[in-house]
């Protein structure tokens, strides 16, 4: 049985340049990295050193918060360097490529498996890094428990790639996933769809399955977590992307860690937009056809969408979460008056004072900010791309103020940094919404944990 | 467009950081940022940006500000032709009102945005848009004969206190423009009411008169206008919120374009309409059963409704706040004109007094929310205890 769910109001930005729906198989890459940063308030503690020798699916750093929680190579090779930045800070640890050693498991029976040895499972091999926990959007913490699990298959960010294209041909892994996640909760997943098509996710067993109607940011789990399971004070709940609950299906099945990743590229500009089959943390390069002279381009390279994903350069690396890469032109040029209303309505914009949205079609993008920032004057602009029962706008301002107590009232608990991607893109004032968020839940993090 | 680019490029040498005039950027910022939308690039957040600023909100807010300011123009020289018994076209009231009119808007741009850039190079932050509105706004509220330098004062009292005191745009309690009519009008009573000052030289030519219909009103007198002139605007008044009709198209863009309340100006116009309905049925003096929709058309109550009360900056900021908000403004706007015949347009205290509990409003309005979220928290701990 599904439930259907309407989300209200958001919006959907129609950007041109969308992945098509072909797989490709990436070249394969000489170096991966791992980059902390790719996961919230994670402190690293490296276990190995430059010149070590590390098999697939080896720990390579834990978190100094809590020792369970570990990073392991995605390859086997040797570890090539460890780039530190300032105070030196990790910026990336890279792996050179070398042989097919991988750490075995012992894989129990799974009909049988008690819920703490999947747990033991999923620390020792790391696996674990592909659950996220609410609130907060930290690696799961494993000595709590969450009160359910949360699968979202509906992607709504401009670029993002569609789950039911990129899990087509890993439904089996995947239930897996969902059995045994489902073991750990003692009752089915929730697993949410999009309402646009007959869902291949249709066919999945043990889950319950919700139906999502609505424009971005409808795809988030935040909005469906707030309408399906609401996080109170104190509770937890664990996401997953499809994608890695499917890699953590195929640890189960296999008893040796996958780290499979599939990225669309999405841009206006470049030929290679597709989805790549590749693994985590490849060279971005790798995925690019050269005839696109990326480097040459006037373009930004972006890990994830465009809203919320986190600038890279053409010689970085994949992140570890995203299904995307975006490639969309630097905007460092003027425009004179740019400001006029009903002027320029190539630019996309949400507000009625651009006759963008009569144009309709597929819009082009770039990176200007389209003005400068100010202080907040708009107000009722950020609920409308807010579709919760939570005041963003003062939201916004309890984390600029750091008041724990009014950021905890407001909501902070249900809410994660990219959930404000489109009130960042409709912002008047040009405000940087995701980064005052993420301020106010590192702080939340640090005094209330 | 290249051309121009490479001059302001040049000029802006001297501005830039380690340059002689670095200190002054904020004032350089603001005239190039006019010229062009600057080629910055997103560097934290969304990496794609709205068109939309803050300089096109303002802009729009100016457009729908444009008919209101044609008519008043126009108004202006009606007002004083009829009077005076000389032949006049449509143009010669145009160009008597722009004679007025043209004045006064340059004496508050002028200091209203010295002070504004003072304080931006002050503070070292960039000069924000709201002052073109505020700037505005001003002149089309005062009577036409004010003095120069009364406007100029007022304008010093608004930017000063209502605005830069509270830390300048977006911080504000008070609706600026409306501080600085209300403090032209307890600094300089005799020059902000009466019959002398509502008709163009009144002040100067003894034969030319004029009192405003809530003044008539409010002195127990006959209205000797009909609605529809009341609707169109050929009436005395402050300079450009005689006419429903010009400000009704100025509200339809800001309704269209979002970037006024549609909430406020619906609410405040239903509240306005109770209490006008509820006076009708009383009735005990003119005031009171003075028709309660031309209490809609007279005095500054559209134009308030419409430009003022919408400011987003003083207005509520949550959406049933909106509601609220805009509904008392429209009550006590009605009862100020009914019940103090000291002031007999309450418009203006009207919204200043909301302005004031707009805050207060959100606050109950966010508490509501916060108790369900605090709730639900109870339930489960119930629940699971």
């Amino acid at each position: 049985m599904s439930k259907d769910i309407s989300i209200q109001n958001g919006a959907n930005l129609n950007l041109k340049g969308l992945a098509s729906k072909e797989f490709e198989v990436a070249n394969k890459s000489l170096t991966y990295a791992l980059n902390p940063d790719d996961f919230f308030s994670l402190v690293p503690r490296m276990l190995v050193k430059e010149g070590d020798f590390v098999k697939k699916g080896d720990p390579v750093f834990f978190d100094k918060n809590d020792e369970n929680i570990k990073i392991v190579s995605p390859v086997s090779g040797k570890i090539k360097q460890i780039v530190r930045g300032e105070k030196r800070k990790i910026l990336n640890v890279i792996i050179e490529r070398s042989g097919d050693d991988v750490r075995n498991f012992d894989i129990p029976d799974l009909k049988s498996i008690p819920h703490e040895s999947i747990i033991k499972l999923l620390i020792n091999s790391g696996t674990l890094a592909y659950i996220r926990q609410r609130p907060y959007n930290i690696i799961a913490r494993p000595n709590r428990l969450p009160k359910s699990i949360f699968v979202s298959s509906y992607s709504t960010a401009p670029y993002a790639a569609d789950y039911e294209f990129l899990m087509s041909d890993r439904l089996n892994d995947l239930q897996v996933g969902i059995n045994v996640l489902g073991k750990i909760i003692n009752k089915p997943i929730n697993f949410c769809v999009s309402s646009t098509k007959e869902s291949i996710f249709n066919q999945l067993k043990n889950v319950d399955l919700y139906i999502i109607k609505g424009n971005h940011p409808a795809g988030n789990e935040s909005f469906q977590i707030n309408r399906i399971d609401p996080i109170n004070s104190g509770e937890v709940v664990w996401v997953v992307k499809p994608e890695d609950l499917a890699n953590i299906g195929s640890f189960f099945k296999t008893g040796q860690h996958c780290s499979d990743r599939t990225i669309a590229i999405s841009g206006d500009s470049i030929n290679s937009s597709k989805y790549f089959k590749t693994t985590i943390g490849s060279e971005i390069s790798s995925l690019f056809n050269k005839t696109d002279n990326l480097p040459t381009l006037n373009c930004r390279i972006i890990n994830g969408d465009p809203l919320s994903g986190s600038k890279v350069d053409y010689s970085g690396f994949i992140g570890y979460y995203n299904n995307a890469i975006s490639v969309i032109e630097e905007g460092n040029n003027y425009r004179m008056l740019g400001w006029l209303p009903f002027m320029y309505n190539s630019v996309p914009s949400l507000s009625k004072t651009s006759l963008s949205w009569l144009l309709g079609g597929e819009k082009k993008v770039n990176t200007n900010l389209n003005g400068e920032e100010r202080a907040i004057v708009v107000t009722g602009e950020m609920e409308k791309y807010f579709p919760m029962n939570i005041f963003p706008m003062q939201l916004i301002k309890a984390c600029m103020t750091g008041d724990i107590e009014k950021m905890e009232s407001l909501g902070i608990y249900e809410v994660v940094p990219e959930d404000f991607g489109l009130v960042d893109f409709s912002c008047t004032s040009k405000i940087e919404a995701q980064e005052i968020i993420k301020n106010g839940i590192e702080i939340m993090l640090k005094e209330v944990g | 467009m290249d051309f121009i680019r490479k001059q302001v490029d040049m000029l802006k040498k001297p501005f830039d950081k380690g340059g002689k005039l670095e200190k002054l950027y904020p004032a350089f910022n603001a005239f190039e940022t006019m010229l062009f939308v600057p080629n910055h690039t997103t560097s934290k957040g969304s990496h794609i940006r709205d068109g939309v600023d803050l300089k096109r909100t303002m802009i729009t807010v100016i457009i729908a500000l444009v008919p209101a300011l044609f008519y008043g123009m126009y108004n202006t020289g009606y007002q004083y032709y009829v009077q005076t018994d000389i032949q006049f076209t449509f143009i010669d009231a145009v160009l008597h009102g722009a004679y007025k009119i043209f004045p006064m808007i340059a004496v508050s741009y002028a200091v209203g945005l010295a002070i504004e850039f003072a304080f931006a190079v002050y503070r070292n932050h960039p000069v924000n848009e709201g002052y073109l509105v505020t700037g505005l706004l001003i002149p089309m509220i005062m009577p036409i004969d004010m003095p120069l330098w009364m406007l100029a004062i007022s304008v010093i009292f608004a930017v000063l206190i209502a605005k830069e005191a509270f830390g300048g745009t977006g911080m504000n309690i008070l609706n600026p423009a409306l501080t600085a009519r209300a403090f032209a009008f307890f600094a300089y009573p005799t020059f902000m009411s009466g019959d002398k000052v509502w008709v163009s030289e009144a002040s100067n030519v003894d034969g030319i008169s004029g009192e405003t219909i809530l003044g008539t009103l409010a002195a127990n007198g006959e209205v000797a206008y009909s609605s529809a002139s009341m609707f169109m605007g050929s009436i005395p008044g402050s300079v450009a919120e005689t006419s429903v009709f010009f400000v009704l198209i100025g509200a339809l863009l800001l309704i269209i374009t979002g970037v006024g309340s549609w909430r406020i100006m619906l609410s405040g116009v239903i509240g306005a309409s109770v209490v006008g309905i509820l006076f009708n049925l009383w009735g005990a003096n003119s005031l009171m059963s003075f028709e309660w929709y031309n209490h809609l058309l007279v005095g500054g109550f559209a134009f308030g409704i419409v430009f003022m009360a919408t400011d987003p900056v003083s207005a509520a900021q949550t959406t049933k706040g909106k509601w609220i908000y805009g509904f008392l403004v429209g009550v006590f706007c009605i009862l100020i004109r009914v019940f103090n015949p000291a002031y007999p347009e309450g418009v203006m205290l009207a919204i200043l007094l909301m302005n004031v509990f707009a805050p207060l409003i959100d606050h109950y309005v966010i508490e509501t929310n916060v108790s369900m979220r605090r709730k639900r928290w109870r339930d489960v701990k119930l629940e699971t205890a």
